[in-house]
């Protein structure tokens, strides 16, 4: 099922102007735009979502599940992220979107709040035993922020917590359970995650701390979003589904997860530039004293993700008023310890550096590559305009050190080329006319 | 045969702290497009902004700079300023004479030296009274 080349953010080239919102945008400088459309270097994507949300004209957009691929399995479980809670408003109990979600047609519901809750207390019994020189630790709940690390502070990898991500200790647990209170084979059920985000998508598909996932599919928030609100109910029934505590729905805000697993010490920093100027402040050794540090690509976290209906800041809101009634318990305290010794919560495969951005694999032949784009760089206007196709003037050089465009793609160059040829023209015709 | 070379330096001008670790920033963004060593790049990293900061909060201005080849960096960081009377006792941990304005913005802990120091694979600091610092630094890649 992995596929390394997997990626949800696609483009959708009817859709695509050209334009340079997206290639602005992109935090991995991952698009360029040549022949009057972008294009997605896939090395370097690490499907945050910034240009689906930037683009003007949806020519960006998230490659999920369509919510048929649920009837490949006889069984289907529904895993909501916790961010869902959020798009519903007056809602008196999370139990009437699960309810909801059944009356859709799945056979059995898991929140993925639930799973929130498993890690949040794996997480803090994991920390004991990591030193204070590998702090800040980092949270692998976001895949774009995980893969951000992986492209541009590989030096920060191994501050990244070695813990599997609440959709995969649901799947994980939903699976197991459903199983064994049906007395049906595994292999009959489907797991499929109601995802915010394409980030979530590419991590099913391509997993970043396991060789495989457990999550059959993921749905896009958006997609549900009309046939689940006709389904919900206006009270919950006397079934009260929800068994996630207030901690664990509260990772769908940014600083949940961080409030969770270690209030005493953590930060939460949410939107890809603001991860990005901390994570440089944390790889100069600045954050020394602190714990946790928790890093969403979205703003707001999960509620901000770009596949979600709601607005961002309202669906926020409509968390917090939501956990006021919930199971106010502490994981550590709701949490059964069984859990953490029946399932395999920590992650197994080593995550690796993406050396995308370098420059050669020889250092000697990197260095003169450096050398001769910083010489390009230096005869550039520096307008980082755009009009090239390449995000900046930087980026710009190191393409053409690369042999993906030539100087002449610069309008700027090209400008001053034609008044120098215009000009010898005039003089030629002068010469001639004698 | 001599070793490819490649040189860099940066501009630190004294009090400006809006410009406050670009120096550093551009020669880590530099040794990444480089696959510099991650673990080394680190070292360099802290080093070479811990240089930066001090010229900025101590010195009247200086240069970073840095010097490259396949086998190693070295980074020089050279100030005209005050100068450090006692470097023994600068280099001991905790150690600062920044003033209010440094140490309301966080910095001054006294930790800039020692952890030049301790990151650095060679380290060496030379400085006159009313002159000015030059701190030395290797990293083996």
């Amino acid at each position: 099922m992995e596929d390394k080349r997997f990626h949800s953010v696609r483009l959708d080239k009817d859709k695509c102007r050209g334009c340079t919102n997206c290639l602005k945008r992109c935090p991995t400088e991952a698009i360029r735009v040549r022949g009057g459309r972008a294009h997605i270097i896939d090395e370097r994507c690490i499907d945050c979502g910034e240009c689906i949300r930037v683009c003007e004209f949806h020519a960006k957009y998230a490659q999920t599940d369509p919510l048929a691929t649920i009837n490949r399995f006889k069984y289907k479980i529904a895993l909501p992220a916790p961010s869902l809670y959020g798009q519903f408003k007056k809602l008196a109990s999370a139990s009437q979107i699960l309810e909801g979600l059944l009356r859709m047609g799945f056979d059995d519901v898991f929140e993925v709040a639930a799973g929130a809750d498993i890690v949040t207390r794996a997480i803090r019994e994991r920390m004991r035993n990591i030193t204070p020189d590998q702090y800040p630790i980092i949270s692998s709940a976001c895949p774009a922020i995980t893969r951000l690390i992986q492209v541009r502070f590989p030096e920060l990898i191994s501050h990244i917590i070695d813990m599997r991500q609440p959709m995969e200790v649901a799947a994980m647990v939903a699976k197991r359970e459903f199983c064994q209170k049906r007395g049906v084979s595994e292999n009959e059920v489907g797991c499929f995650f109601i995802t915010p985000c394409a980030a979530k998508m590419t991590a099913i598909r391509n997993p970043i701390g396991q060789e495989t996932s457990a999550v059959d599919g993921a749905i896009s928030m958006l997609e549900i979003y009309g046939l689940l609100a006709g389904h919900i109910k206006n009270y919950p029934s006397a079934l009260n589904l929800s068994r996630a505590t207030a901690y664990g729905v509260g990772w769908a805000n940014n600083g949940g997860e961080a409030a969770a697993v270690c209030p005493e010490n953590s930060m939460a920093v949410d939107g890809i530039e603001n991860v990005i100027h901390v994570l440089e402040e944390i790889e100069n050794n600045k954050l020394r004293d602190l714990v946790f540090f928790e890093g969403a690509a979205c703003t707001g976290g999960c509620v901000g993700g770009p596949l979600t209906f709601e607005n961002g800041y309202i669906a926020r809101n409509a968390i917090r008023t939501l956990i006021k009634g919930a199971d106010l318990r502490h994981p550590d305290e709701a949490v059964k310890a069984s859990y953490l010794t029946k399932y395999p919560l920590q992650t197994t495969k080593k995550i690796t550096p993406n050396s995308v951005m370098k420059l050669d694999d020889d250092i000697a032949e990197a260095m003169r590559k450096m050398e001769e784009m910083e010489a390009i760089e230096k005869s550039l206007p520096g307008y980082d305009c755009g009009s090239c196709g390449s995000p900046t003037c930087r980026t710009f050089a190191e393409d053409i050190v690369r042999g993906h465009a030539s100087k002449m793609d610069c309008i700027h160059i090209m400008k001053d080329q034609l008044k120098i040829m215009a000009q010898k023209m005039v003089e030629l015709a002068k010469t001639t006319r004698e | 045969m001599q070793e490819y070379t490649l040189a860099d330096a940066y501009e630190v001008s004294a009090r400006d702290y809006a410009t406050a670790g670009d120096a550093s920033a551009a020669i880590k963004r530099k040794l990444k497009q480089l696959g510099v060593d991650s673990a080394v790049l680190r070292r360099i990293a802290v080093s070479s902004y811990e240089a930066e900061l001090n010229m900025i909060i101590h010195s009247l201005g200086g240069t970073l700079s840095m010097t490259m080849t396949p086998s190693e960096i070295r980074l020089l960081s050279a100030d005209i300023g005050p100068g450090i009377p006692d470097i023994e006792q600068a280099l001991q941990e905790g150690f600062s004479t920044a003033g209010e304005e440094a140490r309301n913005l966080g910095f001054g802990a006294g930790m800039g030296l020692p952890n030049m120091k301790r990151n650095a694979d060679e380290f060496n600091i030379q400085s006159e009274v009313g002159k000015g610092t030059q701190i030395r630094m290797l990293f083996h890649l």
